[in-house]
């Protein structure tokens, strides 16, 4: 993940640099279970503004430490709302231009149980392995944690979950059936027929809240003001709703 | 040292030492054959059993979780003792350090075979020795430092194995936990201290583990001259 | 010869660009030398004796044992009783050379059988013994190829297979390991299967002869036959010799000279003394025999002897080769002449002449002097 993300962000530096610099391009690091709606408002984007949205996608903690060693990002979509916060404290991003630009739904996912009432097949415990991402690296591994405390089931299911690096990792063994279910985002399960979901009530588990910051790097970018003037506009939060996401 | 430090290390080490003993035992033949075959397809099994170096580990990792799932014969080994899968256990890690360090251990050990030629093998067939006897009398031990050095890579490749045991593990702690998956937990949660501890016992293990391999392989030079 | 006195060999192939086409039979007893120029297939015709190589359309039965036949029987190289030396000792390098010799040697029941070839001679015989404890790596390339042969001795075998083994040691190492291979000949009843290209070694050791020239047999007999064919390429290359057997008849201490009786006649040579009737082996140069229509009168030559040309081959646009027979029938030894055309014609020679043969010098063939 943090190669890829390195990478990326190696070629756009290098990209930028073939393209005159007529402040109509910004660089927008993007948390990778955003990526499918990111692609769409960045093309709305472009047909209305004129301006183009350079994505880079990744994990949010790979993109918050290249932040603070001046990556040439402009504007952060983090998957949490730690890292832009820690991005303003440390200096390296705008304060006034913090908000959440979309709010992550959890959702317990399986391929071979069914989950339909996902609270009654998680007390009931008749599968070998549920997969949720590593608390310590996702926020939806923290949200997952804390709904099976909520429910009064994380103790009798410790001795069977499994982790995945990331959210995505996470999907992958529910996808691939190694787990028989799990939690994973909504946005996910976009296109996703197979299986059966239970969305979490959000009261179990604290808001994941996915913040978006500009970066001081562009301050002065009128591309990265505006985009994310359109990532608050209606437009946007139609397609950010149409893939899963609670708004504001 | 609390266990969150000690256990992945021994699991580790666990890890390696099975990978290793297995991986000699079956890239050896592997290796035999690859050197002395005239096969015309040699070169295609060398090229497949090469994989594994040039794949990045998430294709590796990938592939491996499909072939150890329900799905794949993974699934049906476990079955036999009531799992869905052997993802998420120390025998599919097993399984997948052996893929993963497969080429390290049948390259060494098919240069040595091929090394030796055939000269001291037609010699031993002139002396009475059936094909077994020359290898296990001749070949073998002329090619033990090949053995050392693919021991020495397979054991080393297989405790810094990182993405292959990242996506197929689940990271379970006594498990799969193993210290390069601890040590990017440590780091994503910013415990530099534990991160420190293991990373550099992992630093000091490879300088050691690579020192000695160069210093076994010059006397054994020395001594075979 | 019965059929377990012989060794016959037959193999045909195309390896490559070369065609090998060779076919003989060896007595199962004394050394028979493979001879021939580089690339001519002496190696490749050992190898398949071996079983190294393996030849589809191939025969070799040793002494009645069908180690190969056309019929599809292939004895697997272990299973042959033979011992082989290559041409670099190719010792095991991770052995002693006391485990190397023991190497091959049979073990459990097999050890005691009576007949076989000692330990202790072996490493007599080759000089090994102080050698014994010693790695492959600390010993002289003279001192390898010993180990060599006695590894090979050591295994048993009956029958003894040699490549070229003195030609990659230099020439004070040779000296050093012929009087070796000739106690081997002479102590062991074991036949030897010998490849050279030098015409030195195989007087010294030979008692049959095989020619080889690209990939076929064109001569296969006792040595002084085939050195004095003239069909051969021994009879016409330059240095043409021949070597003949002689008995001492006299010995004349004051003058250093033996009279050693040959067939057709007897030759001086200067020799230390020995006992009459010791045998001696002696070497006569093409070149240095020269024809005469007449005996000769006054002359320093001390061997003249009569002869009759039996034939005269062209080598050259200038030079012939005659073969003579020694004495006034056709049982003499062979000698051979190498002369100029303008002598050949001048002087009218022509086959079946009687002549005489001045013998300007004659050599013990060295080493194999004393053949007893």
């Amino acid at each position: 993940m943090r190669l890829t993300a390195f990478v990326a962000a190696l070629s756009a530096v290098l990209a930028s640099f073939a393209t005159p610099v007529e402040a109509d391009q910004t660089h927008v690091a993007v948390a990778a279970n955003f990526t499918e709606p990111a692609k769409e408002i960045a093309a709305l984007f472009k047909q209305k503004t004129g301006h183009e949205a350079v994505l880079i996608f990744g994990a949010s903690g790979a993109f918050f430490t290249q932040i603070t060693h001046s990556a040439p990002f402009e504007v952060f979509l983090s998957a949490d709302s730690d890292r832009p916060k820690a991005a303003i404290d440390g200096g390296f991003a705008v304060a006034d231009s913090l908000f959440t630009y979309a709010i992550g739904k959890l959702v317990l996912w399986s391929r071979v149980v069914d989950v339909t009432d996902g609270e009654a097949a998680l007390k009931a415990g008749n599968f070998q392995k549920l997969s949720i991402a590593n608390p310590v690296a996702a926020p939806y591994g923290t949200a997952a944690v804390e709904t099976m405390k909520a429910l009064g089931v994380y103790d009798a299911l410790t001795p069977k979950i499994v982790q995945g690096n990331s959210i995505a990792q996470a999907f992958q063994f529910i996808d691939t059936r190694n787990a028989e279910l799990g939690f994973v985002a909504l946005s996910q399960l976009h296109r996703v027929t197979e299986g059966t979901r239970w969305e979490v009530p959000p009261n179990l588990y604290s808001p994941i809240r996915q913040d978006a910051v500009l970066l001081k790097t562009g301050a002065d970018s009128e591309a990265s003001k505006a985009f994310l003037a359109f990532l608050k506009g209606s437009e946007a939060r139609a397609i950010i709703e149409q893939f899963g996401y609670a708004l504001e | 040292m609390p266990p969150e430090i000690w256990v992945p290390i021994r699991l580790t080490i666990e890890l390696a030492a099975i990978t290793t003993l297995t991986l000699l035992i079956v890239a050896t033949p592997l290796a035999w054959w690859l050197a002395r075959s005239r096969a015309a397809w040699k070169e295609a099994v060398a090229a497949i059993v090469s994989l594994p170096m040039v794949l990045p580990p998430t294709v590796l990792g990938f592939y491996l979780l499909i072939l150890l799932g329900p799905d794949g014969p993974g699934g049906a080994i476990a079955s036999l003792w009531g799992a869905r899968t052997l993802a998420f256990t120390f025998t599919g890690l097993v399984i997948g350090s052996i893929v993963s360090s497969m080429p390290f251990v049948v390259q060494p050990i098919r240069n040595a075979f091929a090394a030796i030629g055939d000269r001291p093998l037609e010699v031993a067939a002139t002396l009475r020795a059936s094909p077994r006897r020359a290898f296990w009398t001749v070949a073998f031990p002329l090619a033990s430092p090949g053995l050392l050095t693919g021991a020495v890579l397979g054991f080393a490749h297989t405790v810094g194995e990182f993405g292959v045991i990242l996506m197929i593990g689940g990271n379970i702690p006594g498990r799969t936990r193993v210290m390069s998956t601890a040590i990017f937990d440590f780091v994503e949660t910013m415990r530099w201290r534990e991160a420190n501890m293991l990373a550099g016992g992992m630093v000091v293990f490879a300088f050691a583990v690579i020192l000695s391999m160069i210093l076994l392989e010059k006397r054994f030079a020395r001594a075979g001259a | 010869m019965s059929d377990g006195e012989t060794i016959r060999v037959d193999f045909k192939s195309v390896l490559g660009k070369f065609s090998l086409q060779a076919n003989f039979a060896a007595p199962a007893r004394g050394v028979t030398a493979l001879f021939g120029p580089s690339g001519c297939g002496k190696t490749t015709v050992l190898r398949c004796i071996a079983g190294l190589t393996r030849v589809e359309d191939g025969l070799c039965i040793v002494a009645g044992d069908v180690w190969q036949d056309p019929g599809g029987a292939f004895l697997p190289t272990h299973k042959r009783p033979l011992g082989y030396v290559f041409q670099e000792a190719s010792l095991f390098a991770h052995l002693s050379v006391r485990r190397n010799l023991m190497f091959g040697a049979p073990r459990g029941k097999a050890r005691t059988r009576k007949g076989k070839i000692a330990f202790d001679e072996v490493v007599e015989l080759l000089g090994v013994t102080a050698l014994l404890d010693r790695a492959p790596g600390k010993l002289s390339g003279g001192e390898r190829q010993r180990v060599a042969i006695g590894r090979a001795l050591l295994s048993q075998p009956k029958l003894l297979l040699m490549d070229e083994p003195l030609s990659a040691l230099d020439r004070a190492t040779k000296d050093e390991i012929l009087p070796f291979l000739e106690r081997l000949r002479d102590r062991l009843s074991l036949p030897i299967i010998y490849i050279t290209h030098s015409i030195a070694e195989v007087e010294r050791l030979a008692d049959q002869i095989v020619l080889i020239e690209k990939g076929r047999v064109i001569g296969a007999g006792p040595l002084e036959e085939l050195q004095s064919d003239p069909s051969l390429p021994l009879a016409v290359a330059r240095d043409a010799a021949v070597t003949l057997d002689g008995v001492i008849a006299a010995h004349d201490s004051g003058y250093g000279l033996l009279t050693l009786t040959i067939r057709g006649g007897s030759l001086i040579v200067p020799a230390p003394p020995a006992a009459v009737g010791g045998r001696r082996r002696i070497r006569v140069i093409a070149g240095d025999v020269s024809l005469a229509r007449e005996k000769p009168g006054l002359s320093s030559i001390l061997n003249v002897l009569p002869a009759r040309i039996v034939s005269a081959k062209p080598v050259g646009d200038q030079e012939l080769v005659a073969v003579l027979t020694l004495g006034a029938d056709e049982t003499g030894a062979r000698l051979l002449s190498r002369l100029t055309r303008k002598s050949w014609e001048a002087l009218g020679f022509t086959e079946g002449m009687s002549v005489y043969a001045q013998v300007k010098a004659v050599a013990l063939a060295p080493g194999r002097g004393e053949l007893e």
